[in-house]
């Protein structure tokens, strides 16, 4: 391992600019003759739109234009997409319902867009709104997807129940027979609390259009400015995809809320034609808690089943999954094929079966979170397998290992195929870091203060590195998930990586080039990553799913290995040896079993300049691209350990410890992996601990800012011990499995189930706030305080 | 329109500014320093902390005209001579950052801490100090590293220029 | 925001002028209320009166039996003041607990009196410490002074100029916040005088800080946390809502009395 290869905990070279303020995010871009937008959003769940009057906002000061949905409409502007087909189990496939980017004659949550300013200032736009006179007949809300398909309200008219899909997985017969003849069936009901995921950076775009070249540009806040790109023009016929450009600059935290293509950039980019100036929109936090796709929000119920010898012998899930008042772009996926995959977890179960029903509701559309359904599905399993243990009055973490797959490859009844993974080492690592065998020890100790201390366990898996596309294809994608690069040898040796995956906080200007530097042997800071730009990179899909290792940076391996091999033929020449015979190795290409050798860098002049060669043997340049498909889903797994103490006085929950040992494969640089775990952890402990996204009956957002809304603070998380195992991933060049969502994944069931430990019953949801935990207290019995 | 005079990163500024300008606003849409950022409408994520005379305020809740004949330091303003401050140092070493954008709050609000609770600092202290900054990616286990490192490496800076 | 004429006054008679004269007025003092309610449009005075430049609103003093403290002078100026930190160790601890440090930094304790928000901190001080309210007009007595959740004795245009409290023999405060806004779910602060104790609530009342009979009179008896042994605030006077239903904040009271008993008796 050198200083910045491969493995190295090398500092970020971003981090220059974040930490000196020149960090450039789509609200710092400012184009010339600026216009600002404004949306008018619906004050209602539910609502026919009888009229809307523009007049009195038109002659408002600063007022440039104001449109609403019949403008779009006009111009034969499509709506919003779902690019994942879902069918039901009866073969028909999921209604969706039009998702225009302007309400056409009916909103359907609070915050729906019902029209667009477009002011001078911004000021001067929210004025104006004011003065838009909408004129709504006010229609009953549904708001509890448990209740969507019993409502009066009906969401949309493809869907007079407001169910969007019924779909299963698994064998229902095979899982019915295994509870026939278990010895024991624990059975459980749970709430995945609806979250929002609020990046701080809110979401922004400015739309721009040159009738000169009749070119369209886009900068906005994307996880994949690519698939923004095609949806933009393809579904939506904004702008030809040749002529808009979009740029996602730095983007600040993204956690799959930014994966997705919005109503406001799609009228950013229409109107700046329209207005023929550019459109810039900002959201400020109360838009970005109404409108921006939510995360989660199942109701579930679930059985295990075990044979006389504690071992897990069936599992049977039922979800219904709440996707809000429209489909957005891949939230189908989301509560499906991202979930109840994941339901086998790291147990040999054979016989598994999940039924989800999918509704609309009056509430913000529900898409991918940080996880993804996987939280989903380890938090129904995690819990399951905890409290399962507890009934059978087993060790936690005996009975974990008991039923551990130890075999690989392994193939679920749930249509995985785990590729390799130690689960035992990492559950005897966790149980060491966390100290397990005293806790006995500091639970008295805990007892004496009148406290109550609770150990909780998680053993997660995740199917990440998203995917190889005829996979997704034949679950019903509407997209392959390879991912692309672009390696761009300069004269003097320098590269240039352009990469389809775009960083949004994950350090990929740093471990993209941490692999270039270790491959070709050249100093790190001898390699640029360009991203996020359409006009200057290949067609990409993005990132999400802990996949830019594990897809985007195979495909640039896969190019390196195409430059080293075009490197090696311009070396023949120049050595005047055979191709053959020319080795690459720490940054010199030499003639085997000679003294005779050059520097990449000087065969990548050699290439350039061209003199050694004839160009009808070998192309001059040095640039090579490469595609890649992965040939399977990722598997990355660990155990996580949480320990609380919990105040039965004021229902305070306190982590005293946090230790999580994950398998991640192959590590580019420990240091921003143990960051991802970090910050992933952070999120589930506060989904498990403060936050929860609240509609009241009518339809209106509770937790609508910060006040409401409890994000983790500092004081709210401990620090957190971590650890690692590796089983190197087979399915790609790199044994590279992803880790940007272990943490989110496996923390809500750890808290829980250290919460239920420490009470010593079951009956508590998320968020485990302190007023549902001093009334969860109350029904447990307190151990005896020695004063 | 209302006039303010104020100092900003060591040079004198005159603007004539509509009262509700808020004074993130200003440095952002006026001064085009646009390493101070705003991440909610509520006074609580510390994105657009910047030093109003030497104290760490929210600039989104100070309008312009409050801020008239006053000092104020933002993220632009505090590395000397092309040298990263020590705090702005120690995150970067730290790890003590992802996306960057709460990141030139966090490290003005660390400054303020330093500047009122010293050098020394127990992580316990650091949690609470920093209760009026929101990160998304860290989970604050790196960003608490960070300031008692930076914490650390202002005292040492200290100790350097009182030895010149 | 909605547009504001902004008025920068040198002079409390100066600031009481532009009132007086002005249509829809409201003064500015540390702003970290007013400005984000005007931010989210909920409030659009069409006059901003900035107090901020008004020198004789500012300054803390110990004279004899009591701590006086200028209107304009913000919680961490509070909080850190040595004079408070001597004669009501608690009065600065609770400054302390207000908002963040950035809101400590802006934040006054004129503007938190003014305001009456029933989570805010200062309203529970002034009434356990019977502090005296003085304006440009008058001398209100904490008793007097909070009326029910935003509403206060003062009248249009008079201006809060300082803040009187007298010295307990021991005092403290126990806040349990609110876990997303960090305001107080409940806050208890309880002082003892040569009178009697004073317990004063903030956050919990769904009419805003009360005082509780009860538990003062108990506590005048035994300045213990014993002592509050059996008391319960009643259900039907707690606010109620996403983050503490009325018996969890009744129950709260309870625990955080103890709390601010236990601690102010351990200052002996």
């Amino acid at each position: 391992m050198t200083a910045t290869g491969i493995g190295a905990p090398v500092r970020r070279k971003e981090d220059q600019r974040f930490v000196t303020g020149q960090g450039r995010y789509v609200d710092d871009f400012n184009r010339p003759g600026q216009a600002y937008a404004y949306f008018l959003r619906s004050p209602h769940a539910h609502a026919i739109i009888r009229s809307i009057d523009t007049g009195p906002a038109m002659i408002m000061p600063g007022v440039i234009a104001v449109f609403t949905g019949d403008d779009l409409a006009a111009d034969k502007i499509g709506g919003l997409i779902c690019g994942w087909m879902i069918h039901s189990k009866d073969g028909s496939p999921m209604k969706a319902g039009p998702h225009p980017a302007l309400a056409q004659g009916k909103v359907r949550y609070v915050g729906d867009h019902v029209a667009v300013v477009i002011a001078e200032t911004l000021a001067q736009a929210k004025d104006a709104a004011e003065a838009i006179v909408v004129d709504y007949d006010v229609l009953p809300a549904v708001v509890d997807p448990a209740q969507a398909t019993k409502a009066s309200a009906q969401v949309h008219d493809v869907s007079p129940d407001n169910t969007v899909f019924n779909w299963h997985l698994g064998n229902k017969d095979e899982a019915e027979a295994a509870f026939a003849r278990a010895k024991h069936i624990t059975t459980i009901d749970l709430v995945n609390n609806r979250l929002v995921p609020n990046p701080i950076e809110p979401r922004a775009a400015v739309g721009e259009y040159d009738p000169g070249t009749d070119n369209y540009t886009l900068y906005t806040t994307s996880q994949n400015p690519h698939v923004a790109r095609l949806v933009l023009s393809a579904f939506i016929g904004v702008a030809p995809e040749h002529k808009l450009r979009v740029i996602a600059p730095d983007v600040g935290g993204g956690f799959g809320s930014k994966i997705f293509i919005y109503a406001e950039e799609t009228v950013c980019v229409w109107a700046a034609k329209k207005v023929k100036r550019p459109v810039k929109w900002t959201s400020d936090r109360t838009e970005a808690f109404l409108s921006d796709a939510h995360g989660r929000d199942h109701v579930t119920h679930a059985e295990m089943a075990t044979d006389e010898n504690g071992r897990i012998i069936g599992l049977r899930v039922h979800t219904v999954a709440n996707l809000g008042a429209y489909l957005s772009t891949f939230s189908s996926s989301v509560p499906t094929y991202l979930y109840a995959p994941l339901l086998s977890g790291q147990y040999d179960i054979p016989a598994i079966y999940c039924e989800v029903d999918a509704v609309y509701t009056n509430t913000a559309p529900v898409d991918a979170y940080r996880g993804a359904g996987r939280p989903e599905a380890t938090y129904v399993l995690e819990r399951l397998v905890e409290k399962t243990a507890r009934e059978l009055g087993q060790d936690p973490a005996e009975f974990r290992r008991k039923n551990y797959i130890t075999q690989f490859p392994h193939a679920t009844p749930v249509i995985m195929t785990y590729d390799t993974g130690d689960y035992a080492a990492s559950l005897d690592k966790a149980l060491e870091l966390a100290d397990y065998k005293n806790f006995q020890q500091r639970k008295q100790e805990s007892a004496r203060r009148g406290k109550l201390r609770g150990i909780g366990f998680s053993s997660y898996i995740e199917a990440c590195g998203i995917a190889p596309s005829q996979a997704v294809g034949s679950l019903g994608a509407g997209v392959g998930l390879w991912e692309s690069a672009e390696v761009r040898v300069n004269p003097t040796g320098s590269v240039e990586v352009l990469t389809g995956s775009h960083s949004h906080g994950q350090g990929h200007e740093t471990t993209f080039a941490q692999l270039v530097s270790d491959r070709l042997g050249i100093p790190i800071d001898q390699v640029s990553i360009v991203h996020g730009d359409t006009d200057k990179v290949q067609f990409g899909m993005g990132t999400y799913g802990s996949r830019s290792g594990a897809v985007g940076m195979s495909a640039i391996a896969k190019a390196l290995d195409k430059v080293i091999a075009k490197g090696k033929k311009v070396a023949a020449h120049v050595l005047e040896a055979s191709e053959g015979d020319i080795e690459f190795k720490d940054g010199r290409f030499g003639v085997a079993g000679t003294d005779r050798s050059m520097a990449f860098g000087e065969i990548a002049l050699q290439a350039y300049i061209a003199h050694k060669f004839s160009g009808q043997d070998l192309e001059p340049g040095l640039k090579e691209g490469a595609f890649y498909d992965p040939t399977n889903f990722t598997f990355p797994a660990g155990v996580h350990i949480c320990e609380v103490e919990i105040d039965p006085d004021t229902g305070v929950t306190k982590i005293e410890r946090w230790t999580a040992v994950d398998d991640f494969g192959v590590i580019i640089n420990p240091m921003i992996v143990e960051g991802q775990v970090h910050g992933g952890i952070a999120q589930g402990v506060g989904q498990a601990l403060l936050e929860g996204a609240v509609y009241d009956q009518s339809g209106q957002l509770i937790t609508a800012s910060f006040n409401d809304y409890c994000m983790p603070r500092a004081i709210d998380l401990p620090s957190f011990q971590v650890g690692m195992t590796v089983t190197p991933c087979p399915s790609n060049p790199l044994g590279i499995k992803g880790c940007g969502e272990a943490g989110a994944i496996a923390a809500p069931p750890a808290v829980i189930n250290a919460i239920t430990d420490a009470l010593g019953h079951e009956d508590i949801a998320m968020p485990a706030t302190p007023q549902a935990v001093w009334r969860a207290a109350q029904k447990a019995r307190m151990p005896m305080a020695a004063e | 329109m209302t006039t303010v005079s104020l100092t900003v990163n060591g040079q004198s500024v005159t603007a004539d500014v509509d009262p509700r300008t808020l004074l993130v606003q200003f440095l952002r849409d006026n001064l085009r320093l646009t390493g101070t950022h705003v991440g909610c409408d509520t006074s609580q994520c510390g994105a657009c902390v910047v030093h109003l005379n030497g104290h760490a305020v929210k600039s989104c809740t100070v309008l312009a005209v409050q801020a008239d004949s006053s000092v104020v330091t933002t993220i632009e303003g505090i590395a000397e001579g092309g040298e990263l401050h020590p705090m702005q140092a120690a995150f970067r070493e730290h790890h003590g950052l992802q996306c960057g954008y709460c990141t030139p709050g966090m490290i003005m609000s660390a400054i303020d801490i330093v500047n009122r609770k010293g050098h020394a600092l127990d992580e316990q202290t650091i949690r609470a100090e920093l209760e009026g900054n929101l990160c998304r990616c860290t989970g604050y286990h790196n960003i608490v590293k960070a300031v008692a490192a930076g914490a650390q490496g202002m005292a040492q800076s200290l100790l350097r220029q009182a030895a010149e | 925001m909605y547009a504001f004429e902004y008025h920068r006054p040198t002079s409390v008679k100066e600031a009481a002028s532009l009132a007086g004269g002005a249509e829809d007025a409201k003064f500015l003092a540390g702003g970290h209320t007013l400005l984000p309610t005007m931010k989210l449009r909920l409030a659009g005075p069409a006059n901003l009166i900035d107090l901020g430049q008004i020198a004789e609103l500012r300054g803390i003093e110990r004279s004899g039996s009591a701590v006086t403290i200028g209107a304009m002078m913000k919680h961490a100026e509070v909080a850190t003041s040595a004079e408070v930190k001597e004669a009501i160790p608690a009065l600065a601890e609770m400054a302390e607990l207000i908002g963040d440090p950035h809101v400590r930094n802006r934040g006054t304790i004129g503007g938190s009196i003014a305001n009456n928000d029933p989570s805010a901190d200062y309203p529970a001080a002034c009434l356990a410490l019977n502090a005296t309210i003085v304006t440009n007009q008058r001398k209100v007595a904490a008793d007097d002074f909070f009326q029910g959740i935003f509403t206060t004795a003062l009248e249009e245009g008079e201006i809060i100029t300082r803040v009187s409290f007298p010295i307990p023999s021991q005092a403290a405060y126990a806040k349990f916040r609110n876990p997303a806004s960090r305001y107080a779910l409940v806050g208890v602060f309880v002082a003892k005088h040569a009178d009697g104790v004073r317990v004063a609530v903030t956050g919990a009342g769904s009419n805003g800080v009360f005082r509780v009979p009860e538990m003062e009179k108990a506590l005048s008896g035994s300045f213990t946390p014993d002592a509050l042994n059996g008391i319960a605030v009643p259900q039907d006077r707690m606010n109620s809502d996403i983050h503490a239903d009325a018996a969890y904040r009744a129950h709260l009271v309870g625990v955080m009395a103890r709390r601010a008993v236990q601690a102010a008796a351990a200052r002996g």
